[in-house]
């Protein structure tokens, strides 16, 4: 008995060591200059602004997992359509590419939808014989008529301006705005899959929101009317002022100056910790909101059908249904962080979204922060990225010290040269760790 | 009196922490037929698993022929000379029939074709369909592949976990020739059932079993004139 | 002449294409199908095992090039291949051993052990960047074609080529080879009926006396020789690069499953329905719409080629709608 006691009072102290833990690692970075950190609030701030966006990726990806032990492998698919998010409501219109063929894009998208909601529906009221000719020749006139609109549509708009443009446009409203329509683009797509996959076994939801990740991956690397493919889509308008216009502007030169610094480095760290503030506010907003619903008669219910199905099943709960609700719910955090990212950036660059990068990097924050637990995730997420990020110049060091021994020569350059690819490994070896020793990972649920 | 062949006493023990066997003890003679019989949930079927080794023991002992073999896993148990047919789950599905008997023999390393002859000989139903899927059988003929499966390895023991479940009265009187049948060539039968009546006629000894402990021990004809067991397990 | 043209130019676009590539599917989807089968997870790891065993064939390749070693028409990776599968074998083993024993032993979720499969992906990723690098490589030598455009152009007098590359028909010919043995192996071998044994009902293997590591350990091997199969004659065919090989998982698994996982001729015929539909939907049937009389306006080319993964992903979708167990009845529960 005193033991499980003992072991909950030291679970207790789990976060507040992770955090502390977290923390420190930023001082270094901030302060200390050696062959191990930069010395440098710039490049810190930077990593924390980036860790607190995967802490949301690693929050949505948690309520799928930690709530409903959904396995979504297509993380960086509900990402890149968050990104949208900014590009079509807050980037500047584009002169003439709505007049060019905006509407008939519209309308092409709307037919080819209808052409899928007419089949589903010809599928569930006709008979099966009639049904076999049916369904094909909806699909094959929507297919045709959706071309027909679609394709001098997309010409048009992208022979407009296509040096500079050749995409239809954002709306060019505030990029604050923008954030909740690109949640709302990921979990549209979510809901699609959702209800194709979910209620079979559970492998089936890995596999196809897999394909679901790399197919939104292609659209947005291909289809340059919409966000101008990979020639890139700078521009992102920001919530935060300029570096130029702060080291403009006298009264905040006068202010770093009273710091005693200079203002290129101050404007850059102001305006990080204006993005940092942004982004911790969102992001203890929806644990707030995550916990709140864990606590509610709801997040009792997910756990209950989480923990025992067959008994929840039983009991005549509507399994799939929570499922899809949950696992909606969690794309559109993730969404949110894919508009909050090119935000942050400034820029949507899709050459850049690697499964790897973007989908496995977060189970790994997840399983390591401790699935099921909110704040774990977050702590879980903050921490692998800072580990990722300085990985990339760990690496190297690591294997020259190792490789010293070595004569120079080809072996050792090969080796050196490869360093950066340890980072892979060491990820994948933290996973299994993990799973294996610590499956409830650093901060555990309750 | 010489040992029983099959001697499994005072079992304890279950799947998590409680124990579903309290206490069971179970005995079977050379060629004899042993039938367990009781109440949905008694722990029969959790008893077979223990004897068989597919159960962890805190208490108790199994012994065969002699010989202390509460150690041994049920691969072991198998080389032994026991055979076992679970209730449910007991044959390979998508494998022929002869594919099955053949999975029955794995652990030969001799001409094993006899056997299967044999195995064909007692039930002539199942030889049709040798080439067939086993999944695709009716429920009687399944029951006979799984018994034929466990027959292969020509045991000294057979332990039957409801052969007849789900089995048409007139099949499951031709499966209770056939398995007196096979206690006639000298194999020991520990047998589940549920058909609490035909199966106490043909046992030489029968065990009532009640929440995992042994209610009542004795002959077959003796529990089915004892008037307190006809009451409350033979329904009158 | 133009009906036979039309035809030529589909064998020689279509068909042979999509013939080469389903078949280094089904070698693929073979592999997940019977893991699936026999350990019960979808191995996220299996496109990095293709990966990782092509890596090591390729190094062993270019020691037997090195050393002055030639198989004549033949490529020398052919020579490799037996090595690299034993490599890649052992390593495979050695990550079922410290990986997913413990888990098999625990009965975990199978989510747990995809999980798991991801942490494995990861690493044979890394290692296969370590070993080889990110870059394209091409490691085929030997002769090219076996039939050549001009020489085809030469016999028939067609205005329309025909080309066959030896990586094309030895895709075919190893695919067909290595689908007999395993077949053969599957319903004529102890080993391989335990297997299906196993499959079937686990339990039931085990009162059988069929020793279920043994069993484990056969899988991973012919799962890995038939990866390593696959992705050295992709590798052949197309170029070597570790990143499509991640890509190539989710032909691999919509191929598993319509099949039906577990079910190892269902993953062959998975294999070439998948290929083929990708192909015909992404190939520009102008050229044979012309030669068959008419004059189309468009490329009549259904789908861009950066799409093609669309087309397995509305396989599966379609698959999983309308038949969650597959065409063969593998397993969806
Ligand atoms: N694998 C298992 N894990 C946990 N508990 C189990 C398991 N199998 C059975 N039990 C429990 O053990 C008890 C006895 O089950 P058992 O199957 O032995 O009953 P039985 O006498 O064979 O009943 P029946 O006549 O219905 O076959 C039951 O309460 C059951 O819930
Ligand atoms: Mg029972």
């Amino acid at each position: 008995m005193s033991n499980t006691r003992q072991a909950d009072a030291h679970g207790r102290w789990r976060a507040p060591i992770v955090f502390l833990l977290i923390a420190a690692l930023f001082m270094l970075e901030g302060t200390t200059r050696n062959a191990l950190f930069s010395g440098s609030w710039n490049s810190a701030l930077a990593i924390l602004n980036m860790g607190l966006i995967s802490a949301v990726m690693a929050l949505g990806v948690n309520m799928q997992w930690g709530y409903a032990g959904l396995f979504n492998t297509g993380v960086v698919g509900f990402l890149a359509l968050g990104a949208l998010g900014p590009v079509l409501v807050s980037t500047a219109p584009v002169q003439g590419a709505w007049s060019a063929g905006g509407l008939r894009v519209l309308l092409a998208l709307a037919v080819g939808l209808g052409t899928l909601a007419l089949a589903t529906q010809v599928w569930k009221r006709v008979k099966a014989p009639l049904s076999f000719i049916l369904i094909p020749l909806v699909l094959l006139v929507g297919c045709v008529l959706y071309r027909f609109l679609f394709d001098p549509a997309v010409m048009a708009i992208e022979a407009n301006n296509s040096a500079s443009a050749g995409n239809i446009g954002g709306l060019g409203l505030p990029v604050l705005l923008s954030w909740p329509v690109g949640a709302l683009f990921a979990a549209a797509a979510a809901w699609g899959v959702g209800k194709v996959a979910l209620g079979l076994r559970s492998d089936y939801l890995a596999i196809a929101t897999l394909g679901i990740g790399e197919i939104i991956v292609a659209v947005l690397r291909n289809e340059e009317w919409l966000a101008r493919g990979v020639k890139n889509m700078s521009g992102i308008p920001r919530p935060v002022p300029y570096e130029l216009d702060l080291q403009n502007n006298a009264g905040f030169v006068a202010k770093a100056a009273a710091w005693g610094m200079d203002p290129a480095t101050a404007s850059a760290i102001w305006v990080k910790l204006l993005y940092a503030g942004l982004f911790g506010t969102v992001l203890l907003g929806l644990i707030l909101l995550a916990e709140l619903a864990l606590k509610s008669p709801w997040g009792r219910m997910m756990r209950a059908i989480r923990d025992n199905e067959t008994a929840a099943a039983a009991m005549g709960k509507n399994i799939k249904g929570r499922h899809l609700q949950i696992f909606v719910i969690g794309s559109a955090v993730i969404g949110l962080a894919g508009a909050m990212m090119v935000t942050l950036d400034g820029l949507l660059s899709p050459g850049g979204f690697n499964p790897l990068r973007y989908t496995f990097l977060v189970w790994v924050m997840v399983i390591v922060g401790g699935s099921g637990n909110n704040w774990g995730s977050v702590l879980g997420a903050v921490l692998i990225w800072f580990l990722w990020i300085k990985a990339e110049v760990w690496g190297p060091e690591l294997m020259n010290l190792v490789t010293m021994p070595l004569p120079e020569g080809a072996l050792r350059q090969h080796l050196l040269d490869s360093a950066p690819h340890m980072r892979f490994v060491a990820m994948g070896l933290t996973l299994l760790l993990v799973l294996r020793f610590a499956p409830r990972g650093l901060v555990p649920e309750k | 009196m010489a040992e029983p062949y099959l001697s499994a006493s005072a079992m304890r023990g279950g799947y998590g922490k409680a124990d579903i066997l309290n206490g069971c003890t179970l005995t079977v003679d050379q060629g004899q037929i042993a039938v367990i019989v009781g109440p949905n949930g008694a722990g029969k079927s959790t008893a077979m698993k223990a004897v068989f080794g597919m159960l962890n023991l805190r208490e108790g002992a199994v012994k065969l022929g002699g010989e202390d073999i509460t150690r041994l896993t049920p691969q072991e148990r198998v080389h032994k000379g026991m055979g076992f047919v679970p209730q449910t789950h007991n044959i390979f599905p998508t494998m022929t029939v002869e594919e099955n008997l053949e999975m029955g023999a794995f652990i030969r390393t001799d001409d094993y074709r006899e056997t299967i002859e044999q195995v064909y000989h007692l039930f002539p139903a199942v030889a049709d369909k040798r080439k067939q899927n086993a999944g695709e059988l009716s429920g009687g003929q399944r029951q006979q592949v799984a018994v034929g499966r466990a027959l292969m390895t020509k045991p000294r023991l057979l332990m039957l976990d409801e052969p007849t479940a789900g089995v048409s009265p007139i099949v499951m009187d031709e499966l209770f020739d056939r398995i007196i049948e096979v206690a006639r060539t000298g194999i020991s039968i520990l047998m589940v059932e549920q058909n609490a009546r035909q199966a106490l006629e043909i046992a030489d000894i029968g065990y009532v079993l009640v929440q995992g402990a042994n209610r009542y021990t004795d002959s077959g004809k003796a529990l089915m004139a004892d008037p307190e067991v006809r009451r409350t397990f033979l329904g009158g | 002449m133009d009906f036979l043209n039309a035809l030529v130019a589909i064998l020689n676009f279509v068909v042979i294409p999509a013939a080469a590539y389903g078949a280094q599917l089904a070698l693929g989807a073979l592999g997940v199908t019977l893991i699936y089968g026999i350990l019960r997870f979808s191995n996220f790891a299996h496109g990095d095992t293709m990966a990782f065993g092509t890596g090591l064939v390729i190094l062993v390749t270019w020691g037997l090039q090195a050393l002055g070693i030639s198989l004549g028409p033949l490529p020398v990776a052919l020579l490799a291949l037996p090595i690299g599968i034993a490599l890649c074998s052992a390593f495979v083993l050695g990550t079922d051993r410290v990986v997913y024993r413990f888990y098999r032993k625990k009965k975990s979720d199978s989510i747990i052990m995809v999980m798991a499969s991801v942490g494995v992906m990861f690493v044979m990723n890394g290692l296969t960047r370590l070993l080889i690098g990110v870059d394209e490589i091409r490691f085929d030598d030997g002769a090219r074609f076996l039939i050549s455009v001009q020489d085809f152009k030469a016999w028939t007098g067609l205005t329309e080529g025909l080309a066959l590359r030896l990586s094309q028909a030895l895709t075919l010919v190893v695919t067909a080879l290595c689908c007999w043995a395993l077949f053969r192996f599957l319903n004529k071998s102890r080993s391989g009926k335990a297997m299906r044994a196993y499959a079937d009902n686990e339990d039931l293997a085990l009162l059988s006396g069929i020793d279920p590591e043994r069993i484990v350990r056969l899988t991973w091997i012919i799962a890995t020789a038939l990866a390593v199969t696959a992705g050295t004659l992709y590798g052949l065919d197309k170029s070597f690069k570790a990143f499509n090989y991640f890509q190539i998982l989710l032909p691999i698994f919509a191929a598993a499953i319509v099949g039906g996982l577990g079910s190892p001729i269902g993953a062959v015929a998975g294999g070439f329905i998948v290929a083929f539909s990708e192909v015909a939907v992404t190939y520009p049937w102008k050229k044979i719409a012309t030669y068959l009389g008419f004059q189309p306006e468009g490329l009549l080319q259904l789908l861009s080629t950066e799409y093609k993964f669309a087309v397995s992903f509305v396989i599966l979708i379609v698959v999983l709608l309308f038949r969650p167990t597959g065409l063969f009845r593998g397993k969806a529960y």
